[in-house]
C-alpha cells in the first residue's frame, strides 16, 4: 500500500499502487443429486463474489474452463488450468447427509506449484450453506493473501424509510454481503448508532424508547432489549470495550456532555472526562488501554486521545476543518474518522498520533466509518444532497478499501445509515 | 489440516441457534412490561361520558394553549455549531416566559435540534446544549425548573427539508412544546 500525502486543498487522490488481482478459478461444487448440486453452485457463486469483491482476486469465468469441475478428493490435471493464467483453483463437493444436513468439502490448489494448500470438510444444516461459503471464503482469502478474512461477518445498521422530516428508523441486521436481512425493531421508536459486542451476540445502541433517549443493549439470542443503567440525562454514543465487559458512552446533562463507562458486571459507573464542552463518540484502542473521542473543548470539534482512566488527554487532529467519529482499527495501526471541511464531508484514516492523514471518500454527507475485522475495508453511510421537495433523500451504506479503491454501495431493502461491522463470527 | 477440519465440525452446530434468535422483532410495547402510552387511552375507552367530556375539554384547552404558544413564538434559532442565545432569541424567550407564568398549570418540553451539517452524535450533544440554554434562560426568568424538561433530537427531525442555508438555519432550533 502506498500512502497518500495529505494536501491542503483537500483533494481526494486515488492511490496508484493498486495490486494486480490474482486470477483464480472457483469450480462449481459438485453434488450427486439436483439439490446438492444446486447448493454447490450457489456456494461457488458466494465464494466468487466474496473474493472478487475484495479486489484482490479475479475469478476466471467457468465457461473458459477446459476441464469439468471435479471432486475435491481428486487431484486436478494442472495442465488444464495453468494455460488460462490461473494461479489457484478451488474445488468442492456437497453431499446430502439427511433432509436437513449437508456435508461440504473443499480444497484449494496451487496451480503453479501443482499442490494442494488447504482443505476442509464441514457438516452443517442445509439452510446454513451461505455461512459455509463465507467460512470457506475466509480460509481461501487467508491462505492466499496472508491476511485474515472478513466474509463470515454481519452488519447491523439503521434502516430508514419515509420522508426526511418524518423518518422511520429500524435496527436491521444482515450478512456482510447484504443477504439474510432481518429487522430487529419495528420502527415505533427512533433508534440510532448500533454497535456489536466482541462476541457479536449483543448490540448496543441509542433508542428513543418512550421518548427518552437512552443507551440500550439488544440481545440477538433472546431478542430482548435492556435499558443500560439509570442516568439523569441522555446517554448516547455507546460502544463496547474490547473485552466486552464495559460500555463507553456519553452522558449529556445541563448542557455538558462528558464520557463515562459502565461496567456490565457490577453496574459501576465511571466518569472519564470533566470538561464543560461536548466530549463524545468515544472508541477504545484494541488493547483497551486508550480511548479516542471528539471534543470541541478547544473551540472546534477535533479528535483527542486519552488513557483508559481519562488521564493524559491530547489532541491528535490538526488538519483543516472539523474531525469526528474516530474509530480504532482492529489491529490498532490506524484511526478512521469523519471530517467536515468547506461544506463537504470526508471519510479518512490517520495514525493514532494524528500523522499520515489520508482521505478515502467524500460526499455531501459521509459519516460514521466502521472497520472490517481485518482492517482492510471501511463501511460508512453516504447521504446524497437532498432534493428540495421535502420528500426525496438518499442515504446508503458504502464500503471502500483503505487503499481508497472500490467504493461500493451495499444494497439494502430501503435507505440505510449508521452501519457497524461485526467481528468474525464465533465458530 | 485434519485438526482444523475437526475444529470446524464441532462449532458449526451453533449456526442454527444464532440464526433463529435474530428472527424476533422487538416492538414498542413488547420490550418492557410497563407502557406509558396505554394508560391514557384505556382510560378514555372505559370511562363514562362525563369523563370523556372532561378529557376532551382538557385536550381542547391544551390545544388552545399550544396555539397560543405558537403565536407567542415557540422556537428560537441558533448560529452554526452554537448554543448561544442572541438578543432576538432572548426577546422571544421573555415573551415565552410570560406565557409560561400565566399558564402555570402546564408543563413544557424544550426540544433541541440541529442542522444536518454535523455528525450524528455531536449533534445530539449540541441539541441538548441548545435546549438547556433555553431552559436556563427561562429559569432565570422565574420559571420553575420542575416544569421544564429538555430533549435533544440532534439532526433527526428537521423542521425544513432542504440542502440550503435557509433550511439549515431553520433547523438549528430549540422548540418549546406543551408536555
Amino acid at each position: 500500500m502506498i500512502s497518500k500525502a495529505f494536501a491542503d486543498d483537500i483533494k481526494i487522490k486515488i492511490n496508484s499502487g493498486q495490486i494486480e488481482p490474482l486470477p483464480v478459478a472457483i469450480a462449481d461444487f459438485t453434488g450427486k443429486e439436483g439439490k446438492s448440486n444446486q447448493i454447490g453452485r450457489q456456494i461457488s457463486e458466494v465464494i466468487s463474489n466474496n473474493l472478487v469483491g475484495s479486489g484482490q482476486f479475479k475469478a476466471i469465468e467457468s465457461a473458459a474452463f477446459i476441464a469439468p469441475p471435479t471432486s475435491p478428493s481428486v487431484r486436478p490435471n494442472f495442465l488444464d488450468w495453468s494455460p488460462l493464467g490461473i494461479k489457484a483453483l478451488v474445488t468442492g463437493s456437497v453431499k446430502n447427509i439427511n433432509n436437513d444436513e449437508i456435508e461440504v468439502e473443499f480444497r484449494l490448489w496451487d496451480v503453479v506449484a501443482e499442490t494442494d494448500l488447504i482443505g476442509l470438510r464441514l457438516t452443517v444444516a442445509s439452510k446454513a450453506w451461505r455461512r459455509v461459503a463465507h467460512i470457506i471464503s475466509d480460509e481461501i482469502f487467508e491462505r492466499l493473501s496472508g491476511d485474515s478474512g472478513y466474509f463470515d461477518t454481519r452488519i447491523v445498521y439503521v434502516s430508514e424509510s419515509g420522508p426526511q422530516n418524518k423518518r422511520l428508523k429500524r435496527l436491521a441486521i444482515m450478512d456482510q454481503d447484504g443477504e439474510n436481512h432481518q429487522y430487529l425493531t419495528d420502527g415505533s421508536f427512533l433508534v440510532l448508532t448500533p454497535r456489536f459486542s466482541p462476541t457479536s451476540q449483543e448490540i448496543t445502541y441509542l433508542a428513543y424508547f418512550k421518548n427518552e433517549p437512552r443507551v440500550y443493549i439488544f440481545n440477538l439470542e433472546t431478542g430482548q432489549q435492556e435499558l443500560l443503567g439509570s442516568f439523569p440525562g441522555m446517554t448516547f454514543a455507546p460502544r463496547f470495550s474490547p473485552a466486552g465487559d464495559k460500555i463507553i458512552m456519553s452522558l449529556a446533562q445541563k448542557g455538558i456532555t462528558d464520557i463515562y463507562t459502565m461496567n456490565l458486571n457490577n453496574q459501576e459507573v465511571k466518569r472519564l472526562t470533566n470538561s464543560s464542552a461536548i466530549d463524545t463518540s468515544p472508541s477504545y484502542s484494541p488493547d483497551g488501554k486508550q480511548i479516542i473521542f471528539n471534543s470541541d473543548r478547544g473551540g472546534s470539534q477535533q479528535i483527542y486521545i486519552m488513557d483508559s482512566n481519562g488521564k493524559n488527554v491530547k489532541r491528535i487532529s490538526f488538519g483543516n476543518g472539523r474531525y469526528a467519529t474516530p474509530v480504532w482499527a482492529p489491529k490498532g495501526e490506524l484511526i478512521a474518522f469523519t471530517k467536515m471541511h468547506k461544506n463537504k464531508f470526508y471519510i479518512g484514516v490517520m495514525a493514532p498520533d494524528g500523522s499520515g492523514e489520508r482521505l478515502l471518500a467524500e460526499g455531501y454527507l459521509v459519516e460514521g466509518p466502521t472497520w472490517a475485522p481485518n482492517g482492510r475495508v471501511l463501511m460508512y453511510f453516504k447521504q446524497d444532497k437532498p432534493i428540495d421537495d421535502g420528500k426525496s433523500t438518499n442515504v446508503n451504506l458504502y464500503k471502500i478499501d483503505i487503499t481508497g479503491f472500490r467504493e461500493t454501495r451495499i444494497i439494502t431493502p430501503s435507505d440505510g445509515s449508521d452501519p457497524a461491522w461485526s467481528p468474525l463470527l464465533p465458530n | 489440516m485434519t485438526k482444523k477440519i475437526f475444529a470446524m465440525l464441532g462449532t458449526l452446530a451453533l449456526l442454527s441457534a444464532c440464526e433463529t434468535a435474530s428472527q424476533k422483532v422487538v416492538s414498542g410495547s413488547a420490550a418492557t412490561s410497563s407502557s406509558s402510552g396505554s394508560a391514557s387511552s384505556s382510560g378514555s375507552t372505559s370511562g363514562s361520558s362525563s369523563v370523556d367530556k372532561k378529557q376532551s375539554l382538557f385536550a381542547q384547552a391544551k390545544q388552545t394553549a399550544a396555539d397560543k404558544l405558537i403565536a407567542v413564538g415557540d422556537r428560537v434559532l441558533f448560529d452554526y455549531d452554537s448554543a448561544e442565545l442572541d438578543s432576538s432569541a432572548k426577546i422571544l424567550l421573555d415573551a415565552q416566559s410570560r406565557f409560561l407564568r400565566v399558564n402555570s398549570d402546564l408543563n413544557f418540553i424544550i426540544e433541541g435540534h440541529c442542522d444536518e451539517r454535523g455528525t450524528r452524535e455531536y449533534n445530539l450533544a449540541l441539541g441538548e446544549q441548545r435546549a438547556t440554554a433555553v431552559r436556563d434562560y427561562l429559569v432565570i426568568q422565574g420559571i420553575d425548573p420542575d416544569r421544564i424538561k429538555v430533549i435533544s433530537y440532534g439532526k433527526e427531525k428537521p423542521a425544513v427539508v432542504g440542502s440550503n442555508s435557509m433550511a439549515w438555519s431553520k433547523n438549528r432550533r430549540a422548540v418549546t412544546i406543551i408536555e
